[in-house]
């Protein structure tokens, strides 16, 4: 569809477009979070963030990574490691979905010519303990997004309830600027003096993890991983609110969560590993779940969680 | 008499909710409405992705007037009393009228409750309708409190009257306030315009590119799809269902039709068709002289200044990522299947089939040994039978299956050919699921009907092993269906089958897969044992003397608390398959008598007929359950029943009385009369006959020859009394009655029979 003057040129620019825009909004423009993460819901920005009554507003991209999604850089379409780009709204303003459309148009997606629906999707994350109700988008039946208004996360109700736009980045570029194979997406300006494309960055790294995620990880390691991380969040939880050398009350929610995503990426590695089988995957995510439930009991009693002394 | 509009405009509504919703708001909204006394002519709903509406014609003006008269306490009744019955009635004091009655007087009150005009009711009704909506999922947004599918934004309603005037119906939910706007096609007509009655409303909506009602846009989207296909020599592969949601995706139906790349014609039709339909809503459009599915059908929600191109070119390069991931599948899983499959059914052995169970490997080895063991009965091969269980599930591997689940069976049918395997094994691949239910077709080919069999039997006695039978209308595992499944292949393909020694076998094989998840060496060995003594010759009472004889009790069992319970002794393990097999066939019995009663057969014939012996052999109970059932249908059936049934009375009473068994020795020279001698003559000939006709399971002959015996019988009561002075003479009747009542009970149990 890349023929109207108005379209991006590259991957990065689809990235900077949605950037302004979402500024434009008023959204606070966030940087990926420091950390493994499967997707853009795992950053506490979003999850963290849309627990309690203070409202909320940001945008920002996530690096992602599903070890099982690895194909050695040779898919056109799939890749361990890939972007999500994340809107959190809260509360969920009545105009959310003219904004995500404005959103569209503002990659260059002439809303004229195109056939944009809001499909049945409802959304629910096992290992977050969360669930919404909302749409995945198509554009000419194609998905570019998934829209959700968060119900419940780590086993609280949502009040306000958020609402989450995410958009698989690869995916919506290949579309937004006509490629069949995202390896060959510009990620730069092709008229750069050194253009670079999506593979040029990434083929080689996905080969690299790919190998390691599916053969070389050391799995008793990785367990180890995930025993330390899970009964570490525990321990934070359980230090007393009043930190004695400061005198103030310092609950360490964040801390916490972030081992209870440390565990949730080790598990996937040990997923993609194959060292996992059926009947254990649903109790390792229990205890995944378990921990984003503490993380999410401890928010709520932070300034950030909306407690009030 | 005003007409009243309601519109919900709301997010985007799911497709499979909307026209359930538009229904219960109709319902819900015209019962409030008559409940408050507000009655009308008619009423209709509508919806579409954003909107539900529902129009009401010929509503009340206002609700009438009510009087209502009320009795109160006596006159002398405690102040308390009156005081309650003032408030409880509404009224003051000085209205109450006294009256003279036989225990003194008496308060009553006249209340009257005016009438109230409808925009008051509507309101009302209208709110509780909004905050009690029963949406399948709802949920909230922003900071409001408010439930609905999706983000609710705008209340229209307004009541039109005679003379065309409108009014906006002043109500406000959480801060949505009724008005008398709303808003066309989201990209077509951007904007809000005011709507005065429903017949404006309904072509201003046109005029804003939107279709309100869902079956006119069904039928547009089904008359483009055809027409195109049509005049390309093509058609369009019917689906009511795909039609119906994606008449719920649209409010601007513009059907497109498309091309499927070359390189994906070869897939097989069905994965062409489940890929276009679960991925992207896709209509298939097949050429009707190779049956093929060359192209396919996309439904836009627009019209575009380029004829749909772009969006047309956007769904096609959608599909071909998507075909270009089944084709991977299908040549991955080609080079399995070319291979013979074995990887895919190592894989089995890691996938649980259900954690009392084990996995879907073991589950293999038992309906592989069901499937060999059930062939003989069902004309087939008992090699190809076994080939065919193990062969049934693999496709639950193949990478096609995973992808689409729904394409189970059907994948396993064309990897078998690919395979070079047998027809009949390639066949029992698909077949073996069904029948899926009642009206689904029953698999006639031996080998398809033995796998089928087996795989349904081994379900039912895993769960009732494990005790997970259906409970009320809880039945998660489908064994009803599993049960009903069984009967119609049994009793459709006519085979002779004692189900009781499939019944025991599956049961010990489901048994000892409980228990070899138990770990337990001693109690796995033990039934091993069991199991295949059951299989050998001697059968069940060998396998049940195994379980008798090993000392599972002394097993400490260390998990699974329910099965320690079913199984404290070995004895009592024994006890146990004994009772759930009775268990079991009793389940088969009352699933056969609902299969039965759909044919027209009454459930006392059933009874009757499942009191013989032999009631496992679910053909034979069929068999002479229809024929029994025809017989009571005729005139000599229903008066032979009451001649049984008088001779039965008879027979009990004297037997009572008497304290001795009338059952042997009826004389023909203790006979007085012609009747009686007549009697004897009809039982002497037609006995044997029937005797014969039953052993030989040809009961249309044994209920004839019992109805020449319909007028003898008849004939005897009428001119004979049983109860003579004679002791000689009355023995010999009463004798004589037990050789009709011994006949009859050969054919079925009537005494079990109503009427």
């Amino acid at each position: 569809m890349a023929e109207n003057g108005n379209n991006p040129r590259s991957f990065q620019e689809i990235i900077l477009r949605l950037q302004a825009y979402w500024a434009e909004q008023g959204c606070a423009m966030l940087q990926p979070y420091d950390m493994e993460v499967g997707a853009g819901t795992f950053h506490p920005a979003t999850t963290l963030r849309s627990l309690g009554s203070r409202p909320w507003a940001a945008a920002y991209v996530q690096p992602s990574r599903r070890p099982t999604d690895g194909r050695y850089g040779d898919s056109p379409n799939r890749w361990q490691h890939y972007y999500q780009y994340q809107v959190i709204i809260k509360p969920s303003p009545p105009d959310l979905q003219a904004l995500y459309l404005g959103s569209l148009s503002a990659i260059g997606i002439d809303m004229d010519l195109h056939d944009i629906r809001f499909v049945e999707d409802d959304w629910e994350s096992p290992t977050l303990g969360a669930w919404g109700l909302g749409w995945e988008v198509w554009c000419d039946g194609m998905e570019v997004s998934q829209f959700t208004y968060f119900q419940q996360v780590g086993g609280h109700d949502c009040a306000p309830v958020s609402g989450e736009l995410t958009y698989g980045l690869e995916r919506l570029a290949m579309y937004v600027l006509g490629y069949d194979d995202g390896n060959e997406l510009p990620f730069n300006d092709p008229d750069a003096p050194i253009p670079l494309t999506y593979g040029d960055v990434f083929r080689e790294a996905e080969a690299q993890y790919a190998r390691w995620n599916f053969d070389v990880a050391d799995t008793d390691m990785l367990l180890q991983h995930f025993i330390d991380a899970e009964a570490e969040c525990a321990r934070i939880l359980e230090v007393p609110d009043i930190d004695p050398k400061t005198g103030r009350r310092i609950v360490m929610a964040l801390p916490a969560y972030d081992q209870c995503i440390k565990a949730s990426h080790v598990f996937n590695l040990l997923d993609a590993r194959g060292v996992i089988s059926v009947t254990e995957r649903q109790a390792y995510i229990g205890r995944v779940r378990a921990l984003a439930k503490k993380c999410a009991d401890a928010f709520v009693m932070t300034l950030a969680g909306g407690w009030a002394a | 008499m005003p007409d009243l509009l309601i519109e919900l405009f709301s997010e985007e509504i799911p497709a499979r909710m909307q026209s359930r919703a538009a229904g219960d708001l109709r319902t819900r909204m015209t019962d409030g409405l008559v409940e408050a006394g507000l009655t009308y002519a008619g009423a209709a709903a509508f919806s579409t992705p954003r909107r539900l509406t529902l129009t009401v014609q010929g509503l009340l003006a206002a609700s009438p007037t009510t009087h209502e008269e009320r009795k109160g306490p006596h006159t002398d009744a405690p102040e308390k009393a009156i005081e309650g019955f003032l408030r409880g009635a509404g009224v003051s004091r000085d209205a109450l009228e006294v009256r003279d009655e036989k225990k003194g007087q008496v308060y009553f009150a006249r209340i009257t409750k005016p009438g109230r005009p409808a925009d008051v009711i509507v309101a009302e009704v209208l709110e509780s309708v909004i905050r009690n909506f029963p949406w399948p999922k709802s949920m909230r947004w922003g900071s409001g409190s408010l439930r609905w599918v999706r983000p609710l934004h705008s209340i229209l309603c307004v009541l039109t009257d005679d003379a065309g005037e409108a009014s906006v119906v002043a109500m406000e939910v959480d801060g949505i306030k009724a008005d008398n706007s709303t808003e066309g096609h989201r990209f077509m007509a951007p904007g809000a315009f005011k709507v005065t009655s429903f017949d404006q409303y309904q072509s201003a909506l046109r005029a804003h590119h939107v279709i309100l009602d869902a079956d006119e846009r069904a039928e547009a989207i089904w008359q483009d799809a055809t027409n195109q296909a049509f005049a390309a020599g093509l058609e369009v592969v019917e689906d009511r269902g795909l039609l119906a949601e994606v008449a719920g995706l649209v409010e601007w139906p513009v059907a497109l039709m498309g091309e499927i790349g070359a390189e994906f014609l070869d897939l097989p039709p069905e994965v062409l068709q489940t890929s276009m339909k679960e991925h992207q809503k896709f209509f298939s459009v097949k050429n009707p002289k190779t049956g093929r599915i060359e192209r396919f059908i996309t439904v836009a929600n627009r019209e575009t200044a380029d004829n749909g191109a772009t969006i047309l070119g956007g769904n096609q390069k959608v599909l071909s990522a998507r075909l270009a991931d089944a084709k991977f599948f299908w040549q991955n899983d080609l080079r399995v299947a070319e291979t013979g499959g074995q990887p895919w059914l190592d894989a089995l052995d890691n996938v649980t089939f259900h954690n009392k169970l084990g996995s879907q490997a073991e589950r293999i080895d038992r309906i592989a040994a069901l499937a060999r063991e059930v062939a003989p009965a069902v004309g087939a091969d008992p090699d190809l039978a076994e080939q065919a269980a193990r062969w049934a599930k693999a496709d639950l591997s193949s990478e096609m299956v995973n992808e689409f689940p729904e394409l189970q069976g059907l994948m396993g049918r064309y990897y078998a050919e690919a395979a070079g395997m047998p027809a009949e094994v390639a066949a029992a691949a698909q077949g073996h699921y069904s029948p899926l239910g009642p009206s689904d077709d029953v698999p006639a080919a031996p080998v398809s009907v033995a796998v089928a069999l087996a795989d349904k039997l081994d379900i039912l006695t895993g769960f009732w092993v494990i005790d997970e039978k259906p409970t009320g209308s809880k039945d998660p595992f489908a064994l009803r269906r599993a049960a009903l499944g069984i009967i119609r292949l049994v009793v459709e393909n006519g085979v002779t089958l004692p189900i009781s020694t499939p019944i025991t076998i599956s049961m010990l094989l489901s048994m000892k897969a409980c228990v070899d998840l138990l770990e337990k060496k001693k109690i796995e060995d033990t039934f091993q044992e069991a199991g295949s003594a059951a299989l050998s010759n001697d059968g069940l009472l060998s396998a049940l003397n195994i379980l008798k004889s090993a000392k599972l009790g002394d097993v400490p069992l260390r998990t699974e608390a329910d099965f320690v319970a079913i199984m404290p002794t070995a004895n009592r393990g024994a006890e146990i398959v004994k009772a759930r097999n009775d268990d079991l066939l009793s389940f088969f019995h009352d699933r056969l008598k609902v299969y039965l009663r759909d044919q027209g057969i009454r459930h006392d014939v059933i009874d009757a007929c499942i009191a013989m012996p032999g009631n496992d052999d679910l053909a034979l109970l069929v068999k002479r359950a229809t024929a029994l059932s025809d017989f009571l249908k005729t005139d000599d059936g229903e008066n032979l029943l009451q001649g049984f049934k008088r001779a039965n009375n008879i027979l009990t009473q004297a037997e009572e009385k008497d304290g001795v068994e009338y059952s042997y020795g009826a004389d023909i020279k203790f006979a007085e009369t012609d009747e009686e001698r007549a009697l004897f003559a009809a039982l002497d000939a037609q006995t044997p006959i029937i005797t014969a006709a039953l052993t030989s399971e040809d009961f249309a002959s044994a209920m004839s020859a019992m109805a020449t015996l319909r007028a003898p019988i008849d004939a005897f009561f009428e001119a004979v009394q049983v109860n003579t002075d004679s002791s000689i003479v009355r023995r010999n009747r009463l004798n004589l009655l037990s050789r009709i009542r011994r006949i009859c009970l050969e054919v079925a149990d009537l005494t079990r029979v109503e009427g």
